[in-house]
């Protein structure tokens, strides 16, 4: 590798010291957590160099010791934890045996920080004047009430915030997700450290704040030639963002190196599995695909491969299973005193949704996607509007008819770990359904719920575990066989794989997709990652505050969006805007 | 090594060689929420003397006796002879001042001061759980009414409540009449625990799978959110035992309690009276009511310390 990377490391305004020495440097660094059974070995052998105003990625899935690492370099690492070998070199001092008040000038100062959740890292009952403020008191930056108010004020500007005067005595509560996202980058960047450690800091967010978060982190960076560690689990950001990527698996590192290098030459089977697994990417690996099919190993899902399979298996002709027209659901909102004002959360919304394909409905938090698809499964009454399955009306029937409809469709939730109940047995959760729906033969049961097992590949001697055994894959993959547990012929998959890792993520779209193939199912695909819709969608309707705003194939989608809305939906995925020179 | 622009570097894949994604592994042995709670409190030592205490009360209060050949019912049972008198051979613990044997009139009380406990838990669980569960499942109006009705039963000292009934209630002094005089008004902080660990549960998705299937509303409250809602309850209640029996032996011990019942709480009650001169009748009917709260407090708590996972890690 002799070609140098035209990216973010170019030299801002503010004089750097020099170049060639690291800022910070990481060797053989071992973390570990003393934890009930015993000690656990977080981070093992990790070895990295951060130089001045560069930006370095650290990708891995949940539980890699990325989030580790990063802590490490601040000291940060929870009670049971501790550095227990290597060193951290921040400007050529080690600071493992540094003590609290040498990591106090440290932090803030050298090194600062972005957490992940801007809903829970700003303190409620303190205004955000007062929390900026702090930060800059406890850096040392400005003395003198003036003095800190001023600079108080420049970094919420600088951070992006209008009108930051008079936001300064505003509380948390009144600002959006993004908008305290900015809030914690300006504390962050408030001492003018040399590096800044942004851990996922996005990933709370709506994709489209997400990008524009990511735009001002790296303006704010660059103009200051502070080098910025970026956590992640996006490998597709991590490309775009960074221009060295480290990525970690089990606390180790596996692979690193030039980040545009590393993605188009994945050398080992892990990472090559990630960028495989790695939806984001997939649309932009479609002619490259035959090339690593050699390399790739049974456990290896390709998303590019079934975005292409997808793509011949669409029957457009089919009759529609689920009908839904003028859907409209009107929320009453609390207001002073004993008034109350209509809010629409769904707005006269139709669609159809042909047998054995797949509609993927997406939309940012608050576009009513979520609110649609409780009307379909009967979960809300609808305020207007008809929702007919099967040739069947399923607004206005008695309750025994919506009864009936119920087995029909089906839901699979978000959340692994509250979507079973925890003291059912993974058996008992399965066979709920038919217990319900008076299949009163235990043995008709025990047989199915085997069947069920098997076609999600879960092994039987799972029958008389308890969820807690398991992981959010697999237990999505319970919650799964639940809802096929009637034969239905609509599944509703609410966000139903946005919380799983990437590699697991892939599997179980994988599964979902040959279950369709196999078994003629239909599915309502609610997500707002729009990455994942172009591998398992056929159609695509996207909304916005409660209205459909642009509906079609997805090709037609991707390729040649109408709607401004849909296009920033699409450039904000990232690694969208990857210039990948094949 | 220190370079700005390093080569793309590979672990060696012998010994960073990825798993199969996400495969399942099992431990040997079944795990859930209960199991694994019984798993922590069979390591407890303390557990074992409080289960032992509190199985052998309620052995005692079953089966008297068992335990001493003498009723301390019978006619003739007490002489005024024996009043105040040392421990001698077959009464192991001397006398009261009325000649009665101190030893089986502990182990004859016994019986009802657990009644007493028990249908105070009994009384307090059948008002509090139905009136906490609803309350939160149903929420709106219903959630208002409810809760609105629990706040004017908590701002009751439900000790203070039971001196009134009791002292109203003169003619009827039994154990049934204390205990709903005890756990009519005591049920109220349990209703809220039990309201506020249902609508933790209530929102989660498995409630909202179990509707989509088909159950109703009533059903899925009962099979899904309140068993989800237990662990709490029964730390409550466990240590609520305790407290019923201390309650009905002040009750007692204020002459408003039992009336012609044997219970811990007459005896010290009776004792009062002789501490100069015969402090034992007073001291031993105070150990066996202490040591019998004390054995539920710390089955409660310890249930308490085992159900919560972080608890348990601190150890």
């Amino acid at each position: 590798m002799t070609e140098t990377i035209p990216v973010t490391d170019s030299h801002g305004t503010v004089p750097v010291a020099d170049p060639n020495q690291p800022l910070v440097s990481v060797r053989d660094l071992e973390v570990t957590f003393r934890t009930q059974n015993g000690p656990v070995n977080a981070v093992r052998g990790v070895s990295f160099d951060i130089f001045p105003g560069e930006t370095v990625a650290i990708v891995g899935e949940s539980g890699s010791g990325k989030s580790t690492t990063a802590t490490a370099l601040m000291k940060l690492l929870p009670g049971n934890g501790g550095i227990s070998g290597g060193e951290v070199l921040v400007e050529g001092t080690n600071i493992v045996d540094h003590d609290e008040k040498k990591m106090a000038a440290i932090r803030g100062g050298v090194i600062g920080y972005v957490p992940q959740d801007p809903m829970s890292n700003l303190n409620p009952v303190w205004s955000v004047g007062f929390q900026v403020r702090e930060a800059i008191r406890a850096n040392g930056v400005a003395s003198g009430k003036k003095e800190i108010e001023a600079r108080a004020i420049e970094v919420l500007q600088q951070a992006g915030l209008q009108d930051a005067e008079r936001r300064l005595s505003q509380f948390p509560h009144q600002f959006s997700g993004g908008m305290r996202q900015r809030v914690l980058i300006g504390i962050g960047l408030g001492a003018d450290p040399k590096l800044l450690i942004a851990d996922e800091p996005t990933s709370a967010l709506d994709v489209t704040v997400q990008k524009v978060i990511l735009d001002h982190i790296e303006s704010l960076t660059k103009d200051n030639g502070t080098a910025v560690l970026l956590i992640t689990h996006d490998l597709g950001l991590a490309a775009e963002r960074a221009s060295k990527v480290i990525v970690m698996n089990q606390g180790r590192i596996v692979e690193a190196g030039p980040s545009k290098d590393l993605l188009t030459n994945p050398q080992h089977p892990y990472t090559q599995r990630l960028i495989a697994a790695a939806p984001s990417l997939a649309s932009r690996r479609l002619e490259s695909t035959s090339a690593r099919e050699e390399g790739a190993d049974a456990a290896t899902f390709d998303m590019a491969q079934m975005a292409e399979r997808r793509a011949e298996s669409v029957d457009a002709d089919a009759a529609p299973v689920v009908s839904v027209k003028n859907l409209t659901k009107d929320f009453s909102i609390r207001k002073k005193g004993f008034r109350s004002e209509p809010f629409r959360a769904v707005d006269t919304i139709s669609f159809d949704i042909p047998k054995g394909t797949t509609l993927a409905l997406v939309g940012e938090s608050g576009s009513g996607k979520s609110t649609a698809a409780k009307m379909i499964l009967g979960l809300e009454e609808p305020t207007s509007g008809e929702i007919t399955v099967n040739g069947t009306a399923m607004t206005g029937v008695s309750r025994k008819d919506l009864f009936k409809l119920r087995s029909r469709m089906q839901p699979v939730f978000q959340d692994p770990y509250s979507s079973l109940d925890p003291q059912r047995s993974i058996a008992s959760s399965i066979a709920e359904p038919m217990r319900v729906h008076g299949i009163s033969d235990k043995s008709v049961r025990r047989e199915r719920v085997l069947e069920l097992l098997d076609q999600v590949s879960l092994p039987a001697e799972l029958f008389n575990r308890y969820p807690n055994e398991l992981s959010g894959g697999q237990r999505q993959r319970v919650a799964i066989a639940r809802a096929l547990a009637l034969k239905p012929d609509v599944v509703v998959l609410d966000e139903a794989v946005s919380a799983l890792d990437v590699l697991v993520q892939a599997q179980i779209l994988q599964l979902l997709a040959d279950l369709q193939a196999e078994l003629g199912l239909t599915y309502l695909f609610i997500t707002h990652d729009l990455a994942v819709v172009r591998v398992i969608a056929d159609n695509v309707a996207v909304m916005e505050r409660g209205k459909i705003v642009e509906s079609g194939s997805t090709d037609e989608i991707f390729e040649s969006a109408k709607q401004p809305y849909t296009q920033r939906l699409l450039d904000a995925i990232p690694g969208a805007g990857l210039d990948w020179g094949v | 090594m220190s370079d700005r622009h390093p080569d793309h570097y590979v672990a060696p894949v012998d010994e960073t060689q990825p798993g199969a994604v996400d495969q399942v592994k099992l431990s040997a042995r079944k795990s859930n929420m209960w199991l694994d709670a019984w798993r922590d409190l069979r390591k407890r030592p303390l557990f074992y003397v409080a289960l032992v205490l509190a199985l052998l009360v309620t052995v005692v209060a079953l089966f008297p006796s068992w335990f001493t050949p003498l009723d301390p019912n019978a006619p003739g049972a007490c002489l005024l002879a024996d009043s105040n008198g040392a421990p001698v051979d077959g009464h192991p613990l001397g006398f009261t001042r009325q000649g009665c044997d101190v030893y089986s009139r502990i182990i004859y009380g016994a019986s009802t001061s657990l009644t007493v406990g028990l249908l105070v838990v009994a009384i307090t669980g059948a008002i509090g759980i139905p009136m906490g569960a609803i309350a939160g499942f149903y929420g709106g109006w219903v959630d208002s009414f409810l809760s609105r009705v629990g706040d004017i039963f908590f701002s009751i000292p439900y000790f203070l409540a039971a001196v009134v009934v009791m002292s109203v209630m003169s003619e009827y002094r039994n154990p049934l009449v204390i205990s709903f005089a005890i756990g009519g008004f005591a049920w109220a902080s349990l209703a809220r625990i039990v309201r506020a660990e249902v609508l933790r549960n209530k929102n989660l998705e498995y409630v909202m799978a179990s509707e989509a299937i088909g159950r109703s509303r009533g059903s899925t409250l009962l099979k899904h959110v309140l068993p989800n809602s237990m662990g709490p309850v029964i730390v409550t209640l466990t240590l609520s035992l305790g407290a019923a029996i201390t309650a009905e032996a002040t009750l007692s011990l204020l002459g408003i309690g039992l009336n012609g019942y044997m219970s811990w709480g007459n005896e010290i009650a009776q004792a009062q009276q002789t501490l100069r001169t015969n402090p034992s009748a007073l001291f031993w009917p105070s150990l066996a009511l202490t040591l019998t709260v004390l054995a539920f407090t710390f089955l409660g708590e310890l249930i308490r310390d085992a159900l919560d996972p972080k608890a348990r890690a601190r150890r």
